[in-house]
């Protein structure tokens, strides 16, 4: 090793820190922007078009009005705890992509146990849910926070579980190596992503990511019909923007990691991944890995406009009584034909 | 009585079959329906909104907006003064004066005639009430105005629309 690079090592990865996060921050307003416009045509709307080209500065306005509304802080709230929550939420989401590989090899934080810390970062983001609720001295809060907590912990079994299953297969942590594993085809003609190899524990992590996400039709820690906001009921101004950014950067990061997982993250399924990679070979795995994350994030968007809130009961029946017993069957399947050598079942990479 | 009661209640758990426990259906078939269903939505792609200032939509025959008085040929206003729809008004938004018609073939006529458009519910009653067809609404409805005086409209303007 030179001097320069003992000087310079930290620049690169710094460097890629920002570019994401800047990407990510700016991927947020075009989602939201994404959003209202789909889920104006689901209704037979038009959706904002007013402000900018097509609506297309919506966002800014948005941003704009929150930035100008009065920052309350109910009386009898826990202030440090009551301003810690927002970023408690935003933080965890923000990091937990960095170990999310964008393009060939490219992520911001390369190292091995790429899965386990993105589901360890991301669980944290409850803390901040559940410290809101809790800090505001409000009724609804307080249960939206409960909610949260009780949510966020039956649906990680199940996420962890099906995760498992991958992992298994797999033999390995890192999210790359699972990437190139699921380059190529099978016998059967079929593309060899998991989402193919593994349907079941596809499904259960998609209903999963949205309960971790509290996306509707999981979306009952902010329950309008029942808790006014949820556990951002007292926030406004820029602590809910933080909220709501945390919210969308979580969704981002959970579409991120399945497409990773399931979807065969930046490859591409009939060309060779190079194992020098050009520009251009970086930049069509970034492109690609975009298209897919879009496509899911689309299918996030579309849920959420389809389908009605869950009871509380019912979501914690189907997390508890349908998605962890099937996730536990999947995993005893993979486990068993793994060892059976059963590759006709779920085909083992080696 | 409290038996009674009982019964009734009885009779109508029976009827609307509440006493069954609901069944336990999987949510799998119906998400999919739903989702085609806003994906065809979204492909049709056919708002049923429109751009508002820019295109209006014309209203049915028969919409109540904004009252006109009207004129007869010989361009004098039709309104005898009778009073027949400020009786028949039922939110009282109808102020008349009369005055002593110059014309041979009535009585009156009205001096001051007076509609307070934020006050009036829009309801027809005083066009039916009319004998001589002299008020009646028209489909305009898009009239804003920064002042509550400006709602109030005199003879001139309601004969002018």
């Amino acid at each position: 090793m030179t001097t320069a690079d003992t000087i310079f090592w930290p620049v690169i990865p710094a460097l890629k820190a920002v570019v994401i996060l800047v990407v990510i921050l700016h991927i947020v307003p075009g989602l939201v922007y994404f959003e209202r416009r789909i889920s104006a045509w689901i209704q037979d709307r038009i959706g904002p078009n007013r402000v900018g080209p097509v609506g297309l500065l919506q966002p800014l306005a948005d941003v704009i009005k929150l930035a100008f509304k009065e920052d309350l802080t109910p009386q009898g709230a826990d202030k440090w705890i009551y301003r810690m929550a927002p970023f408690l939420v935003y933080a965890p989401a923000v990091i937990a992509f960095s170990v999310i590989p964008v393009g060939i090899d490219l992520q911001v934080a390369s190292f091995g146990v790429g899965v386990i810390f993105l589901l360890t970062i991301s669980s944290f983001s409850v803390y901040g849910l559940a410290f809101g609720g809790w800090a505001s001295n409000n009724k609804y809060s307080l249960l939206g926070g409960l909610r949260a907590s009780a949510q966020m912990i039956s649906y990680e079994v199940a996420m962890g579980l099906s995760i498992i299953a991958i992992l298994m297969t797999a033999q390995t942590v890192d999210l790359n190596e699972i990437v190139r594993q699921q380059w190529g085809a099978t016998t059967l003609g079929l593309v060899q992503w998991n989402l193919f190899q593994q349907p079941i524990a596809a499904v259960v992590f998609l209903v999963a990511a949205f309960a971790e996400t509290n996306r509707l039709p999981f979306d009952l820690p902010e329950c309008e019909a029942e808790l006014v906001g949820g556990f951002h009921t007292e926030y406004s101004g820029l602590k809910f923007a933080t909220f709501f950014m945390g919210e969308y950067i979580a969704m981002i990061t959970m579409s991120g990691l399945m497409v990773t997982m399931f979807l065969g993250g930046w490859s591409v399924p009939w060309i060779e991944i190079p194992t020098s990679p050009t520009f251009g070979d970086v930049a069509l795995s970034v492109f690609i890995f975009t298209v897919k994350l879009t496509v899911l994030l689309f299918f996030y968007i579309w849920v959420r406009w389809t389908l009605p809130r869950f009871r509380y009961d019912q979501l914690m029946n189907i997390g508890w009584k349908v998605f962890i017993p099937f996730s536990l069957l999947n995993l005893g399947l993979t486990a068993t034909s793994g060892v059976m050598g059963w590759n006709w079942l779920i085909p083992l990479p080696w | 009585m409290a038996n009674h009661d009982d019964a009734s209640e009885k009779q109508d758990e029976t009827r609307t079959g509440t006493t069954e426990p609901r069944k336990k259906a999987s949510f799998a078939l119906p998400v999919i329906k739903g989702l085609a269903n806003t994906l065809a939505h979204v492909l049709r792609r056919e708002p049923n909104t429109i751009h508002y200032p820019e295109e209006k939509r014309t209203p049915y025959p028969g919409y109540r907006g904004e009252h006109r008085l009207k004129r007869d040929e010989l361009g004098r206003e039709k309104c005898t003064a009778c009073f027949l729809c400020a009786t028949a008004c039922p939110a009282f938004c109808i102020e008349i004066v009369a005055e002593e018609a110059p014309w041979d073939d009535r009585e009156k006529r009205p001096r001051i005639f007076n509609i307070d458009m934020m006050r009036c519910i829009y309801c027809g009653m005083c066009e039916e009430a009319c004998p001589c067809d002299a008020i009646e609404l028209t489909p305009i409805y898009n009239i804003p105005s920064r002042t509550r005086g400006e709602k109030i409209y005199d003879k001139e303007k309601l004969l002018s629309l």
